[in-house]
């Protein structure tokens, strides 16, 4: 199959790559770009973990193109920490043991990155909904939702 | 700063045993730094995948490669004609059986692997197998295990007819594949005969897979010119991976390197060695390259380990009083195809026989048999120790029967048949010794916590209006921690554990252990143990696991048993550094052992303020400085055989609201209370709570794997197998006593399992008790909304 070339914005730097149009953005992550940190865990949009960021959205890479993500800016998990450190998210997690196995945490992380643009100052109740695209089998959600609501007080105070 | 305060501020800075130190892990992960099996890229790397069969009973007529092998990029088919000349198209699996690597002639359930394909890379792979064309000829199908041993049941394994004599017993029938039984049966039948009252429920655990989010997988690469094969992959149990690899492929074990990296959750389903991890190994000899495999998730759901399909009857004898006087427990387990269920080998129903559960029973009897259907193998434990949840759930299911039968509340009846603090150590009429125990004291807690009454009352006004509401009450006995190798051995190697700890000179410590974490935090809490036994601070206690080149030998984590057996394994190792440690602080204070005392970090000469020497102190002597006739160095290993198992318990009490015209059921609390002995992290242990509890829940309200009469799973993906999200996932309430093991060096018991074996039936009760007054005494799971308005539709209460 011919490939093509594509360019999109990965964490902030131009990436080319080459790949076949059937090609999915999470294999191109991960395969071509070494970007491992998004996971596969069931090619039918289910579980979440393969969630990166796609033009200010929150997308599963498993069902997006890479052909379609031609131009557009795309954020990983990678891109969370800075030279600053660990981005308040990241640090929110740790700190109430919102994650145990850590195979969801790359793309829980960047569903609560998007989330909480979308929504600062969630209840409970709005967590539980504006999350619930995501799934994990060890936490029970419980210290997700603590962690997501100590991100969001400190990204206020931040 | 006076010496109290001093010796709290030391203490506190080792951040040991008791404190909820913040995860080592967590760095990794939480930066996409994990390192799966899926992330591993070898160079030359190859792609595998897996040809299934469409069917779940056929003969196999021809297969036809050449399509496939035309198309660019693909290296290999291999099939099962392919691994004869190898000896390699059968293996043995854990339960004394042997299951087909690839299809040989006939396949026996639905996506069963009948041949793989290796190509460039994944897509191609998933391209050429469409181009394998197999021709199957259909053979009629036997789904229902009830229906197994009937004359005119289809023989599945025909490698096995005239075989009559089984891995565990002999066999009364071809689909036959064991008969188990423990405790006595004439004298149980008598109890039963004499009884003043004997109840009877039937109950099916449904067929459930564990469905961690990463599938199984592995990389194979053989290096030809060092002759060494190397395997990533997704294993609970590496070390004994490499037992099996060796045996089959009869290199040496010093050749064969596992290693178990980042695993994205087990629950069970990573115990187990399947075909797609042997067919990879195979084809990286054959073509000399490194070979990753990775399953789907419809392989992962439809293939690789489903758990439970035991279909259950308990029977209890009282008295008038609810007293009980014997327990009948009659169990017909569907192991699918193969058995390759993962239980220690002289227990093919697990430990089934801790059945007499919480409660002082005089006599029982425990009668397994085993068969074979057209469906996939496994039998794992779902996040239990070996059949636990099986049999916690018959024993409270029929507890709960009885209460009902005698009109004596559930709580109530508990009490009155506790085996009571003070008789422990007890010894089960099944023949376990349960260690140690102190349950009237968690189920008043948990009664206390929640206002039972109030709640009764509620319960009782909303009846009056019609409502449903119901209580849920359990209080479970956990056996893990296998086990003592006396008792239990997985083909042939003993259940020990085992850990290795070097002090380095500076004084900070590298320690490996047998076993693998998978979420549970293993980095974290057995530096916690260290640091706690040698004085040095958890943040310089490095853990390892999952490589067997550098890892001691151990079974490996499923069972609750990294705690109870790897825990006690590094605390004991770590008591042998420490006692040679105290040999050289005598020798550099120059005083015998007999006046030093420990104190935290320490040695210190009783009496003499000032005369003493930290492990640090020790450590750096420890490689210059030591006695005459001591070797250098500060290391210890130790191989720990536990004297027993250990007995974790709980109550748990859940209160449930359903919509009378939906049957949706709202889990309005969900209270548990559990007691793991010593605590190593709170936060931790809170952890695997709430995720075990969202897992019993998933099990009880939703999660099954149903087949139609020709084989066919229906309900293999996401779409239909369920996965609670944050939205139906309800808040969970935790609490706990602290009864700790007496032959633990630590006092330790394990917990995360306690709230999956704890919680299903403890909804099960829930969802029954909202329609008790209806003299409903059970519902089969999973209670999802249309099995429940069909129960509400058949009692009339449906408004039209």
């Amino acid at each position: 199959m011919a490939k093509q070339a594509v360019s999109f914005t990965l964490n902030g730097k131009t990436v080319d790559v080459l790949v076949e149009p059937r090609e999915l953005l999470i294999h191109t992550l991960r395969e071509n770009l070494n970007h491992t940190g998004a996971h596969i865990g069931c090619e039918t949009s289910h579980c979440g973990v393969c969630t990166v960021d796609v033009d200010g959205e929150s997308v599963k890479s498993c069902t997006l193109l890479t052909v379609q993500a031609a131009g557009s800016d795309v954020k990983s998990v990678e891109g969370m920490a800075s030279a600053d450190g660990l981005h308040v998210i990241q640090q929110a997690f740790v700190d109430e043991h919102g994650l145990q196995c850590g195979f969801c945490t790359p793309g829980m992380l960047m569903r609560a990155y998007r989330f909480l643009q979308e929504n600062p100052d969630p209840s409970d109740e709005e967590i539980r909904w504006g999350m619930s695209g995501n799934l994990c089998r060890c936490t029970g959600y419980q210290n997700i939702i603590e962690a997501v609501k100590t991100a969001a007080k400190n990204l206020q105070q931040a | 700063m006076d010496k109290v305060a001093d010796k709290q501020e030391r203490e506190g800075s080792l951040n040991g045993v008791g404190c909820s130190r913040k995860r080592k892990e967590d760095a990794r992960f939480i930066q996409g730094k994990g390192n799966y099996t899926d992330d591993i890229k070898m160079p030359g790397m190859l792609f595998a995948d897996m040809v299934r069969s469409p069917y779940a009973h056929a003969r196999i007529i021809s297969i036809n490669k050449e399509k496939a092998l035309a198309l660019p990029g693909v290296h290999a088919v291999i099939t099962a004609e392919d691994l004869k000349p190898l000896n390699l198209h059968w293996m043995p699996t854990l339960a004394g059986d042997v299951q087909a690597v690839l299809a040989d002639e006939k396949v026996h359930f639905q996506y069963q692997e009948v041949a793989l394909v290796v190509a460039d890379d994944r897509y191609i792979a998933a391209d050429a197998i469409d181009l394998v064309e197999v021709e199957y000829e259909e053979l009629p199908v036997l789904i229902d295990p009830h229906k197994a041993m009937t004359d005119d049941a289809p023989i599945l394994r025909e490698d096995l007819v005239g075989k009559m004599e089984g891995a565990h017993s002999s066999r009364k029938h071809n689909n036959h594949i064991f008969n188990w039984q423990a405790g006595e049966k004439e004298s149980t039948d008598r109890v039963f005969d004499a009884a003043e009252v004997t109840v009877s429920q039937d109950m099916v655990y449904h067929r459930v897979h564990p469905c961690p989010l990463e599938t199984c997988g592995c990389v194979a690469s053989m290096d030809k010119i060092n002759g060494k094969l190397t395997v990533y992959l997704t294993s609970q149990a590496p070390h004994v991976v490499r037992t099996v690899v060796s045996n089959l492929s009869g290199l040496p074990e010093s050749s064969i390197r596992i290693v178990s990296p980042d695993i994205g959750g087990g629950f069970g389903n990573k115990v187990g060695i399947y075909p797609g991890y042997v067919a990879s190994i195979v084809a990286s000899i054959v073509l000399g390259v490194p070979v990753k495999w990775v399953e789907d998730r419809m392989e992962n759901i439809s293939t690789t380990a489903f758990a439970r399909d035991y279909h259950m009857r308990g029977e209890l004898a009282a008295d008038s009083n609810g007293i009980i006087k014997g327990l009948r427990v009659n169990v017909l387990a569907d192991h699918g195809a193969f058995d390759s269920c993962a239980d220690p080998s002289k227990f093919p129903a697990g430990f089934m026989h801790i059945c007499t559960g919480s409660y002082d029973i005089p006599v029982a009897h425990l009668n397994v048999d085993g068969v074979y259907t057209n469906k996939a193998p496994g039998g794992v434990s779902y996040r239990c120790s070996f059949r636990v949840t099986e049999a916690v759930y018959v024993i409270e299911r029929t507890i709960d029967v009885l209460a009902q039968k005698l009109g004596i509340d559930k709580a109530e009846i508990r009490r009155r048949n506790f085996v009571k603090k003070e008789q422990f150590p007890y010894k089960t009429c099944l023949g376990f010794e349960l260690d140690s125990g102190d349950y009237h004291t968690a189920l008043e807690k948990v009664l206390d916590a929640v206002d039972y009454k109030g709640l009764r009352r509620e319960q009782e006004e909303k009846r009056a209006k019609g409502e449903l509401m119901g209580i849920g009450l359990v209080t479970f006995t956990e056996v893990v921690g296998a086990g003592p190798s006396k008792s239990c051995d997985i083909l042939g190697v003993g259940m020990f554990d085992s850990a290795e700890i070097r002090v380095h000179p500076t004084g900070s410590v590298m320690a490996r252990m047998g076993t693998i974490t998978q979420g549970q935090g293993h980095q974290t809490t057995y530096a916690q143990i260290i640091a706690s036994e040698l004085g040095i601070t958890s943040d310089e206690i490095a853990i390892e696991e999952g490589d067997t080149d550098t890892a001691p030998y151990g079974l490996g984590t499923y069972g609750s048993r990294s705690t109870p057996v790897g825990g006690a394994a590094t605390a004991v190792a770590a008591r042998k550094i420490k006692a040679k440690a105290k040999k050289i602080a005598a020798h550099l204070l120059e005083v015998s052992e007999d006046d030093l005392e420990w104190e935290v970090d320490r040695f210190k000469v009783k009496g003499v303020p000032g005369q003493e020497k930290t492990m640090k102190d020790i450590a750096w002597a420890a490689y210059n400085n030591v006695p005459d006739g001591m070797e250098p160095g500060l290391e210890a290993v130790d191989y720990y055989d536990p004297p027993n198992f250990t007995f974790p318990f709980g109550a748990y009490l859940c209160v449930v609201d359903i919509d009378k015209d939906t049957g949706v059921t709202d889990i309005r609390r969900f209270y548990a209370l559990d007691d793991c002995g010593t605590r190593i992290n709170p936060m931790i242990i809170d952890g695997q709570i709430h995720g075990g509890l969202t897992e019993g829940y998933a099990v009880a309200m939703g999660q099954e794997m149903p087949y139609d009469e020709e084989g066919n799973l229906l309900g293999n993906t996401l779409m239909d197998y369920f996965l609670p999200t944050f939205v139906e996932t309800p808040k969970w309430e935790t609490d706990y006593t602290v009864t700790p093991s007496p032959h633990h060096p630590i006092g330790a018991k394990g917990v995360a399992e306690s709230p999956h074996v704890g919680s299903i039936p403890t909804f099960t009760s829930a969802m029954v008790d909202a329609f008790a007054h209806l003299d409903v005494t059970h519902m089969d799971m999973p209670h999802n909304a249309f099995r429940v308005w069909k129960q509400i539709k058949a009692l009339g209460l449906l408004d039209n």
